[in-house]
C-alpha cells in the first residue's frame, strides 16, 4: 500500500533564529469562511458555539484557546487551529486553506524592526495593538501580517513563496542583528 | 593646524588614515576635511571641469569641492563629502578627477584654455560632424570632465531601506529643531528627529555663543538627553531626509555603515521611507560665497565654515586669516579667532560703516577682488576704494549671507519667496502639505528668534493634532539682527566662481543672458549651474542675482530654479535596497519543485512561478529531442505535468450559477454536479480575458480555473464584478490555487496508472470526458477532473499541497514504468499546438471570440460582460481568424511572430493577410505546424501564402489549414 508523505510550506527551512529573533513555521488548520448574504451575525453565532471565537472585526482576531479568527478581507475571515465544523458551510462559503499558506510566527524584541524592512504599514502600538492584523505587502509578497503579542508576529504569505519569504526574513534579521552590533561597538 | 583647547574633538583617541596614498593622523570626532586641514593639506580635489586645485569651501553636505573617493575595490564610493566622512581608524581617501596626482594634473590644460571651454562651449563645437558626438566628443568629455568613478565590479556591501512611521518628523537638530523636537516630544506625539551628523546641535556645535545660560552645545546635549528619555520619540543620526513627497511622505538616508568597520549583516545605508501627519523643517541656512576673480583657491572658504572647523573641531584652516563679508554675522569668525589666538589679518566689509570689536585692520566699503597662490591662498588683493592693494594671508572666510534651506519645501513643485530683509529666499507656506519650517530655514536668523519660531510652531503642530504643548520657556539666546548688504559680484580681474561644483562663473552666467538664455531655467541647463549632486546649495541665489543683474530685472522676477530630490546623493544601491539578487521578486516555487530540478529540468519562469522546460534525458544533447520523446510518451503511452501554477478559484455561493454566466460568455448554471466545462471570458471591452475550465463540485459550489499568468487579473475582475456590477448575487469567491497540488496525467494508458494509486479505481462510465469528483489517492481526499490540454484521454488530479511533493514522485515513477514519465512546457505547447488549443499567444488582448473561432461560445440567450462591446462595428466582419498553418515543403521552416502576405507582389504592410502566434514542429504530423490569424481565413483553407519573417529575413510558403492537426474527430479523448 502506498502511502502519501505530508510536508509543511516551510519544510526544512525554519526553524531560524538569529539575535535573540526567532522564525518557526506553524502547522494548522486554516479555512477561509466567507458568509453568504445578511448571514453575518449567524456565522458569529455559528462560529462561538462550534468554536468558541467571535467572528472579528476589520482588521482584526479573536482567539479561544488554541483557535482564532483572523480578518482576511471584505466579507472574509480565516478560522485557524481547527478544521471548520459541518455547520458554518450552512450559512458561509468554506475553503480549506490549510495547504494554501505559509504561515510563521516570529517572536522577539526586535521582530518589530524586521519587519519595518519588509511592511510598509505602520507597526506602532496604537496603530497595530496586540490583536490587530492587515493584509499588506511583505517584501514584494501580498500577505497577512498580524501581532500575536508584545514582541509576537505572525506572517502569512502563500505557500509556494516560503522560500522566498524565509529568504527576506533571514535577510532582514541578519542586517537588524548587524546594526545593533555596529551600534553596541 | 590644531588650536589647543578648542573643539569637541577626543584628543586621547588617535586615528590614523591616509589621503591621497599619504598617512597622517586625527582624532575621534573629526571628519575627514578636519583631519586634513589640521595637517595643513589644503588641496583636496581637482574641479569638474578646468581641473582647478580645490580646498574645501565649506563644514557640511553642501561641500562642492573636496569630494573624494573612500575606499577600493568592488565597493569603493566615490564623491564623498571630505566634509560629511567621519574620521576612523584605517579610513582610505583618494583624490578624484586629478591625473597622474592631485598636485600636478595633465588636464588643468583645460584652465589654460578655459576661454574656449566657457558656457555653451559644448553646444557650439561638438556639433558636427553629428556622429562624433556619440563615438568621439562625448567620451572624451565624459572621461576629461567629471566626478569620481564606481569600480564597475558588483558591490559587494549590503543596503537596507526601512519604512517608519511618527506624528511630526523634525528635519534637522540644530537649535530649532531641537526645541521643536522636545516640545512635540513631551506633548505626547510620536516625534522622528532626523540630523545629518552624528551629533545633535547643529550649529550650536561651531559657535560659541550660550544658550540658557550655558555653552549652546551643552544646552543641546542637554535637551539631546531629555529626547534619549522619550519613549516616543526617536532620535535618528547620520540621516538626512532627501524628499518630500506625497501624501506626507519623506525619503531619508541614513548612513550605518560609513563611520567604521561594518560588521557581518550590517548595510552602509538604509533608505527610509517615513510617513507622517505633519513635518517640521528645521534644516537651517547655508552659507553662500561671494563671487570675485579667483575665488576657488584652496585657502579661501565661507566664515561660517572657518568657526565650525575651529569649535567643533580644534582646527584653524590657516595661520594668517583674513575674513570679507557684507554682514555682520562674518564678523563672529574674525572674534571667535582672535579669541582662540589665531591671527586675524583683516577683516574686509563691503559696507561703509562697519565696527568690529577685534584687534585687527579692518576695512570698511572694501572688497576683496583677487587671490594668488596656485595650489593654496598666498594672498588676496583688496580693492579699498582708494586702490588695490594685496595682503599675505593663507586662508581668507568669506560670507555673503545665509541661504535659508529650502529645498525640501519645493520639491512639490513649489516656488520660495523673496525676502529682502534677508537678501536670500524663505519658503512659501504650505508648499508642502503638511510642513512648516521654523528657524533659519524660515529665515529666522539669531538664535533667539530661532528658538521663538521653533517654539510656535511646535505647539501650533501640537495642537493641530489635538495635544497641548507644554508651555514654552525660551532660553536666553543670541537676538542680535542679522544685519546684511546684498553683495554678489565684488568684481576683479578674472573669473568668478558661481557655482563651484560644476566650474561656472559670474561670466557664464552673463554669457548665457547675451545669449538670450535669460530665463533662469534656461540658463542653469546653459551653464550647467545648480545641476546635478549639488542641486546650487551654494550658488542659485548668487547665480540668480547674478543673472538678473544682468537682465536688468529684479531677483523676485527672475525666480529660482527647481530643488528636486534628493536633497543630497543617495546611492542607487540604497534605493533599490532588497531588491538586489532574489530579492527582486518573489519566486513561486512549486510542490514538484525539488523533484523536477533533481532530474536536471531547466526552468523557465511563468509570471512569478518556475516551470520545468523538458526533463532531459542521457544522450540527449538538444532540448527537441527531449520534447518530441515527451510528446511521443503522452501520444503513445502516459505523462505526467505539474499543472498546479493554474488558477483555482473557489466559486460558492446559492448565485454562483448566475455570477458564472455573467462573467463567461458561456452557461454555467446548467452544469451538471460532476461535469466539468470549458469556458470563455471576456473583458467589458468585448475582447477575450482568458479561457479555462469550470467544475460543478456541489450545487452552490463551483471550482474555476484560469490561466497561470492570468489568474490574478481574472481573480481581480471577478472581485470587480462582484462588489461593482453584481453585488446583488450571493456569492463568494475565494482563491485556492495554492492549497491544491494538481498533476496532469495524460496519455492512453492515463487511467492504468490513476488506478494503481486510487484507492477505488474508476472507469470510463464511472469517469466520462469531462466528469469530476471526488477521489481517495492513497489515502489521501482529493479531486479528480477528466480534462485534457494534449487532445489525449487525460485527467487532472489535485490533493492538499503538503502531498504535492509525494505524489508527483509516485506519478512519474508510474508512468515510467508504463513507458512515459515527466513532461515539460515545451512538450505541452506542442501538444496543444498539434490540437488546435489556444494559450495567451493567440489571446492576446486584440482578438474577439469570433476570431478565434469561438463566436458561437457567446451565447445570446443571456447578457454576459463584454458581449454588447463584442457586437461592435469592426469586431464582427472582415477580422483576422485563427487557422492552422503548415509548410508547403515538409521542411519548410514556421516562425512565430512572422507574417502572412499573398504569393504576389511586395511583402509590405500595406498587403499583409495576417501573423503567426504559435509554432511547433510536431513529432506526430512531422513537419512544423503552427496556429495564427488571416484576414478571412476560416474560407481560405488550403489556400497557399507567404510566410515572412523581416526580423530574420525567412521566407516559407505556407497552406492554411484546420487548426486541430491531430484527431479532428476527438476520439482519443473519449478513450
Amino acid at each position: 500500500m502506498v502511502k502519501l508523505i505530508a510536508k509543511s510550506a516551510a519544510e526544512g527551512l525554519l526553524p531560524v533564529e538569529v539575535a535573540g529573533v526567532r522564525v518557526e513555521e506553524i502547522v494548522a488548520p486554516l479555512a477561509s469562511l466567507s458568509p453568504f448574504q445578511g448571514q453575518d451575525a449567524a456565522l458569529g453565532k455559528a462560529l462561538k458555539k462550534a468554536h468558541g471565537v467571535v467572528l472579528p472585526k476589520a482588521g482584526q482576531i479573536t482567539q479561544a484557546g488554541e483557535v482564532s479568527c483572523h480578518w482576511f478581507g471584505l466579507n472574509h475571515v480565516m478560522l485557524m487551529g481547527a478544521a471548520p465544523d459541518a455547520s458554518l458551510a450552512k450559512v458561509a462559503a468554506v475553503t480549506d486553506q490549510s495547504d494554501a499558506w505559509c504561515r510563521v510566527r516570529m517572536t522577539g524584541e526586535a521582530a518589530r524592526d524586521v519587519l519595518a524592512r519588509l511592511t510598509p504599514i505602520d507597526l506602532r502600538d496604537a496603530a497595530l495593538p496586540v490583536g490587530a492584523t492587515a493584509r499588506t505587502d511583505i517584501q514584494h509578497m501580498s500577505g497577512a501580517l498580524t501581532r500575536v503579542g508584545e514582541d509576537v508576529w505572525e506572517v502569512m504569505v502563500f505557500r509556494s513563496v516560503a522560500r522566498t519569504l524565509v529568504h527576506d526574513l533571514t535577510t532582514s534579521l541578519e542586517t537588524v542583528a548587524g546594526i545593533a552590533e555596529m551600534r553596541s561597538a | 593646524m590644531r588650536v589647543d583647547g578648542k573643539g569637541r574633538i577626543d584628543r586621547s583617541a588617535t586615528r590614523s588614515f591616509s589621503f591621497a596614498g599619504k598617512s597622517y593622523q586625527g582624532f575621534a570626532g573629526d571628519t575627514l576635511a578636519s583631519a586634513l586641514l589640521a595637517n595643513d593639506v589644503r588641496l583636496m580635489g581637482r574641479s569638474f571641469k578646468y581641473h582647478r586645485p580645490r580646498g574645501v569651501l565649506t563644514a557640511g553636505s553642501e561641500e562642492p569641492n573636496a569630494l573624494v573617493t573612500i575606499g577600493s575595490g568592488a565597493g569603493q564610493e566615490p564623491n564623498v563629502r571630505a566634509t560629511m566622512q567621519e574620521l576612523y581608524e584605517g579610513l582610505e581617501a583618494r583624490p578624484q578627477n586629478a591625473w597622474p596626482s592631485l598636485d600636478w594634473d595633465v588636464l588643468e590644460i583645460n584652465d589654460l584654455i578655459s576661454p574656449f571651454l566657457s558656457a555653451g562651449f559644448y553646444y557650439k563645437t561638438f556639433m558636427w560632424p553629428k556622429a562624433f558626438w556619440e563615438k568621439v566628443y562625448e567620451p572624451f568629455i565624459r572621461n576629461a570632465a567629471g566626478l569620481g568613478a564606481l569600480s564597475g565590479s558588483d558591490d559587494a556591501d549590503k543596503y537596507d531601506k526601512a519604512f517608519a512611521h511618527c506624528d511630526v518628523l523634525v528635519i534637522g537638530a540644530g537649535p530649532a529643531g531641537l526645541m521643536a523636537a522636545r516640545m512635540l516630544g513631551l506633548a505626547g506625539l510620536d516625534v522622528i528627529l532626523a540630523d545629518e551628523s552624528w551629533e545633535l546641535g547643529g550649529r550650536l556645535l561651531s559657535e560659541t555663543e550660550e544658550v540658557g545660560g550655558q555653552a549652546g552645545s551643552d544646552w543641546a546635549a542637554g535637551v539631546a538627553a531629555d529626547l534619549g528619555d522619550m519613549p516616543n520619540v526617536r532620535v535618528m543620526t547620520r540621516t538626512t531626509v532627501t524628499g518630500a513627497y506625497d501624501g506626507g511622505i519623506f525619503g531619508a538616508l541614513e548612513k550605518v555603515g560609513h563611520h567604521g568597520p561594518v560588521p557581518n549583516g550590517a548595510p552602509r545605508e538604509t533608505f527610509w521611507r517615513i510617513q507622517t501627519k505633519r513635518a517640521v523643517l528645521a534644516a537651517g541656512a547655508l552659507e553662500r560665497p561671494i563671487a570675485f576673480a579667483n575665488n576657488d583657491r584652496p585657502g579661501v572658504m565661507t566664515a561660517g565654515a572657518v568657526r565650525t572647523y575651529l569649535n567643533r573641531y580644534g582646527v584653524a584652516p590657516g595661520r594668517k586669516i583674513a575674513v570679507f563679508g557684507n554682514n555682520d554675522d562674518a564678523h563672529r569668525t574674525a572674534m571667535d579667532l582672535q579669541d582662540a589666538g589665531v591671527e586675524v589679518a583683516a577683516v574686509i566689509d563691503s559696507r561703509d560703516d562697519v565696527s568690529v570689536p577685534v584687534d585687527a585692520k579692518v576695512m570698511a566699503g572694501a572688497r576683496v577682488v583677487g587671490t594668488k597662490g596656485r595650489l593654496g591662498l598666498r594672498e588676496i588683493m583688496i580693492d579699498t576704494g582708494r586702490g588695490v592693494r594685496p595682503l599675505q594671508v593663507d586662508c581668507l572666510a568669506v560670507s555673503g549671507g545665509w541661504n535659508p534651506s529650502v529645498h525640501l519645501t519645493c520639491h512639490m513643485n513649489g516656488r520660495p519667496v523673496w525676502e529682502p530683509s534677508i537678501a536670500s529666499f524663505v519658503p512659501t507656506p504650505g508648499a508642502v502639505p503638511g510642513l512648516v519650517a521654523c528657524g533659519s530655514a524660515a529665515g529666522d536668523m539669531a538664535t533667539a528668534d530661532v528658538l521663538a519660531s521653533a517654539a510656535r510652531v511646535a505647539s501650533d503642530i501640537a495642537a493641530d493634532l489635538g495635544k497641548s504643548a507644554p508651555t514654552a520657556e525660551l532660553p536666553e539666546a543670541e537676538g542680535h539682527v542679522y544685519a546684511i548688504e546684498p553683495l554678489w559680484d565684488a568684481g576683479g580681474k578674472g573669473r568668478a566662481w558661481l557655482d563651484f561644483q560644476n566650474d561656472v562663473t559670474t561670466k557664464d552666467v552673463r554669457q548665457a543672458a547675451k545669449e538670450n538664455y535669460a530665463s533662469v531655467e534656461h540658463m542653469k541647463r546653459y551653464t550647467t549651474q545648480g545641476m546635478a549632486t549639488d542641486q546650487g546649495k551654494n550658488s542659485n541665489v548668487a547665480a540668480l542675482a547674478v543673472l538678473a543683474d544682468a537682465t536688468g530685472r529684479g531677483i523676485p522676477e527672475t525666480g529660482t530654479t527647481t530643488f528636486r530630490p534628493p536633497y543630497s546623493p543617495v546611492a542607487l544601491a540604497a534605493l533599490g535596497a532588497g531588491a538586489k539578487g532574489k530579492g527582486f521578486a518573489p519566486e513561486r516555487l512549486t510542490t514538484s519543485h525539488a523533484a523536477t530540478v533533481a532530474r536536471n529540468a531547466p526552468m523557465i519562469e511563468a509570471g512569478l512561478w518556475y516551470r520545468p522546460s523538458y526533463f532531459p534525458q542521457a544522450g540527449e544533447t538538444t532540448w527537441r529531442e527531449s520534447c518530441d520523446r515527451e510528446v511521443g510518451w503522452v501520444r503513445d503511452a502516459v505523462g505526467v505535468c505539474d499543472v498546479s501554477t493554474l488558477g483555482k478559484i473557489d466559486i460558492q455561493g446559492p448565485d454562483a450559477g448566475a455570477f458564472l454566466d455573467f462573467v463567461y460568455t458561456n452557461t454555467f448554471s446548467t452544469l451538471k454536479v460532476g461535469k466539468v466545462r470549458y469556458g470563455l471570458m471576456l473583458r467589458e471591452d468585448g475582447h477575450v480575458m482568458d479561457d479555462g475550465t469550470c467544475a460543478r463540485w456541489g450545487d452552490t459550489h463551483f471550482v474555476m480555473t484560469t490561466t497561470t499568468a492570468a489568474a490574478g487579473q481574472v481573480m481581480k475582475h471577478l472581485d470587480y464584478v462582484h462588489q461593482c456590477l453584481r453585488p446583488d448575487l450571493d456569492v463568494s469567491i475565494v482563491s485556492a490555487t495554492e492549497q491544491w497540488a494538481q498533476f496532469a496525467v495524460a496519455g492512453p494508458k492515463s487511467r492504468d496508472l490513476l488506478n494503481a494509486l486510487l484507492d477505488a479505481p474508476i472507469d470510463n462510465e464511472s469517469f466520462p470526458y469531462m466528469g469530476c469528483g471526488p477521489v481517495s489517492v492513497a489515502g489521501v481526499a482529493g479531486r479528480l477532473f477528466r480534462i485534457s490540454f494534449s487532445g489525449e484521454h487525460a485527467y487532472e488530479v489535485a490533493v492538499p499541497a503538503r502531498y504535492g511533493d509525494s505524489l508527483f514522485r509516485m506519478l512519474v515513477a508510474q508512468a515510467e514504468a508504463l513507458g512515459g514519465g515527466a513532461y515539460g512546457m515545451e512538450a505541452l505547447n506542442v501538444l496543444r499546438i498539434e490540437k488546435g488549443f489556444i494559450t495567451h499567444a493567440e489571446i492576446h488582448g486584440r482578438t474577439t471570440a469570433f476570431d478565434i473561432g469561438m463566436g458561437r461560445m457567446v451565447s445570446s440567450k443571456k447578457d454576459c460582460i463584454g458581449q454588447t462591446m463584442a457586437a461592435r462595428p469592426g469586431l464582427v466582419e472582415d477580422r483576422e481568424e485563427l487557422v492552422g498553418f503548415r509548410p508547403a515543403r515538409p521542411t519548410g521552416k514556421l516562425l512565430a511572430g512572422a507574417h502572412i502576405y499573398p504569393l504576389d507582389g511586395d511583402a509590405v504592410r500595406e498587403r499583409d493577410q495576417g501573423y503567426i502566434t504559435s509554432v511547433a514542429y510536431s513529432p506526430t504530423v512531422g513537419t512544423d505546424i503552427a496556429l495564427g490569424f488571416v484576414r478571412n481565413g476560416r474560407n481560405r483553407m488550403g489556400e497557399k501564402l507567404r510566410m515572412m519573417d523581416h526580423l530574420r529575413g525567412e521566407e516559407t510558403l505556407v497552406e492554411l489549414c484546420d487548426p486541430v492537426f491531430v484527431d479532428p474527430e476527438g476520439g482519443r479523448l473519449r478513450g
